[in-house]
Order: structure tokens, then C-alpha cells, then sequence
């Protein structure tokens, strides 16, 4: 054994010290393209009317966890070898605060609103 | 002499697994990485407070104006396209850095910047007319959280700009230390992150914003 097994380094890419540039480039020129074709549907999906109108939001929220992830693997370079294991926990923990608060919030305030009287009841209350 | 048979292999898988820490701990370039990952993650945190805010004032327009009204979808394509470039020319930036290359490095970082400040121009513009048109942050909790959050992300891509020509300026008088990678390593993770932080911002504030 004359490696020693470091955990990889966040955005580093995988053979650093040993290939040449042209593969490095391929890797940032296959992510902006998968980048810009999810772009490209996301801006579409917003504005056609071929889409059945209430499905377009879950559409645009899926095509956004995509792109997310195309910049995750192909610019931030987060791969799921073991010298990654670090960097994928903390943001896996990173990803459950952000639902918790997200989804918590939304959904406290969405009961809230349901049980708050109507604006007209609460003022005829005030009479 | 049972565990002779088996032992070749458990020393093998031994040895594979005690090498880093034989070694002693990791690299500083590792470490300083991963600790701006974690601080990266917590900045995610943060804004994911400002969406929840936006998500649940979204409607609450008390009478003004809404996004529908507001939003210009050709120019968010256009900042869209401008970080998205950016991006890209921060990760031939970094590829440069690891050759060592000098003008390569100033080229790529000169063109992020470029392209962050178009951003950044157009996004002030773009506020500058919602003030104008008596669209401002007073005006409804609406408005005050669609400020809030994208004025931040602004902050940040701001920000960006400055540490880039602080890395410039480092490059230039010191060359490509140790210190000075780790740095523009750091950068480059800010800038990838603030992409994705601005993948949700169009998606939620805006795209979704002009069907509402």
C-alpha cells in the first residue's frame, strides 16, 4: 500500500494528479449542457399551454431537483465512491434540514390559515 | 492454524482500511475543503429560511402588486444564462489552477466576472424598475420577502465578486501557494453552490410566480 486512502476533498476531481485537462473539461462541458437542456424544459414547461395546467408545478420542482443534481456531480464533483462518503453525509444531513424547515413551514402556516376566522366574522366580532 | 487460512485477506482488508489514519490526519487541502463544504451547507440552511418565508407570503400581495404583474421572464433567462455561463468558466478556472496556468486562470476568472456582474446589473435593473413602478419592499410582505431572498442571493454573487479579484490579486503577487489554491478551491465551491441556490430561486420565484 503506497496510496493512502484520503477521503476526497469536496469539489475536487476524481483523478486530479493524474489525467490531463481534457477530460476535466469534457466533465464541466457535459454538465453545462445538461444543465442548459433542464433549463431550457424548465422555462418552456412554465410558459406552454401544452402541459395539463396543475401538473406544471411538480414538473418544474422535479426538473429542478435534476438540475440540482447534474451541478452536484458534474461542477461540485459529489460522487458516491467511498472516499465521497463524507461529503454526501453532510449533504444528505444539509438536504433534511432544508425539507424540515421548507416543508414545516409551509405546512404550519397552511393549517393556520385554515383556522384563522375570516377577515368579515372578525370584524362583525369587533362590534 | 485456523486463522492462517482466513488471515490473508482480513490483513489485506485491515491494511486498506488503517492507511489514512496511519498517516495521520488528512491534508490541510482536505480538511480546509471540507470544512467550507459544512460552512456551504449551513449558508444553504439559511436561505432555505428566506424560501419558506417567500413560499408562505407568496400571496400575500394586501392589494399591490403581484408577480405576475412584476416578473420579465426574458430577462431572468438572461441572468439565468449569465450565472449558468459562470459556473461553467469558474470550473475551467479551477482545471487552469490545477495546471498552473497563469493566464489561463486570469482568462477564466476575468470572463466568471464578467459574467457575475452581468448578473448582478441586471438584477439591480431589474429592482430598480419594481421600486420605480411603487413595487418596493414596503409595499407588501409579498414584495418584502421577494427582496429579502433574492436580494440576498445578490449579496452573495456581490460578495463573489469582490473574493474573486481578492484571489486575483493573491495569484498575482504570491503565484499558486498552497494557501492560494486552497482558496480558489473555496471560491469555486461558493460560486458552484450560489448556481444551485439560483436554480430554485428561478424555478420558485419566478417560473412559478408568472403562473400563479
Amino acid at each position: 500500500m503506497t496510496d493512502t486512502l484520503y477521503d476526497r476533498a469536496p469539489g475536487e476531481t476524481p483523478g486530479e494528479r493524474e489525467e490531463g485537462r481534457s477530460s476535466g473539461v469534457l466533465v464541466y462541458t457535459v454538465g453545462l449542457l445538461g444543465a442548459v437542456i433542464l433549463t431550457a424544459t424548465s422555462f418552456w414547461a412554465a410558459n406552454t399551454s401544452m402541459l395539463w395546467g396543475p401538473g406544471v408545478a411538480l414538473g418544474l420542482a422535479v426538473l429542478a431537483i435534476a438540475q440540482m443534481g447534474v451541478h452536484l456531480v458534474f461542477f461540485l464533483h459529489i460522487t458516491t465512491g467511498p472516499d465521497n462518503t463524507n461529503n454526501v453525509l453532510a449533504l444528505a444531513f444539509g438536504i433534511l434540514i432544508v425539507s424540515l424547515v421548507v416543508i414545516g413551514s409551509l405546512w404550519i402556516m397552511a393549517n393556520l390559515n385554515d383556522a384563522m376566522m375570516p377577515p368579515a366574522e372578525l370584524m362583525r366580532m369587533q362590534r | 492454524m485456523n486463522d492462517a487460512v482466513a488471515l490473508p485477506s482480513v490483513r489485506a482488508a485491515v491494511a486498506f482500511q488503517s492507511t489514512a489514519s496511519e498517516a495521520g490526519p488528512a491534508p490541510k487541502r482536505i480538511v480546509v475543503a471540507y470544512g467550507f463544504w459544512i460552512f456551504l451547507l449551513s449558508d444553504v440552511v439559511m436561505f432555505s429560511a428566506l424560501f419558506a418565508a417567500y413560499a408562505v407570503l407568496a400571496r400575500a400581495t394586501a392589494g399591490g402588486p403581484s408577480g405576475v404583474e412584476l416578473f420579465n421572464q426574458v430577462s431572468v433567462a438572461v441572468e439565468t444564462a449569465c450565472l449558468l455561463g459562470s459556473s461553467y468558466t469558474c470550473g475551467l478556472m479551477s482545471l487552469s489552477v490545477q495546471a498552473r496556468n497563469r493566464v489561463g486562470t486570469y482568462c477564466w476568472a476575468a470572463v466568471t466576472a464578467a459574467l457575475g456582474a452581468t448578473f448582478l446589473g441586471l438584477e439591480l435593473q431589474e429592482f430598480a424598475g419594481m421600486i420605480a413602478r411603487g413595487a418596493a419592499p414596503q409595499r407588501s410582505a409579498f414584495l418584502s420577502a421577494f427582496f429579502t431572498l433574492v436580494g440576498c442571493h445578490g449579496l452573495h454573487v456581490a460578495s463573489g465578486l469582490v473574493w474573486l479579484a481578492v484571489m486575483m490579486v493573491q495569484v498575482a503577487l504570491r503565484g499558486f501557494l498552497p494557501s492560494v489554491t486552497r482558496r480558489l478551491t473555496c471560491f469555486s465551491l461558493f460560486w458552484h453552490a450560489l448556481d444551485i441556490v439560483w436554480v430554485w430561486l428561478f424555478t420558485i420565484v419566478y417560473l412559478l410566480g408568472v403562473r400563479a
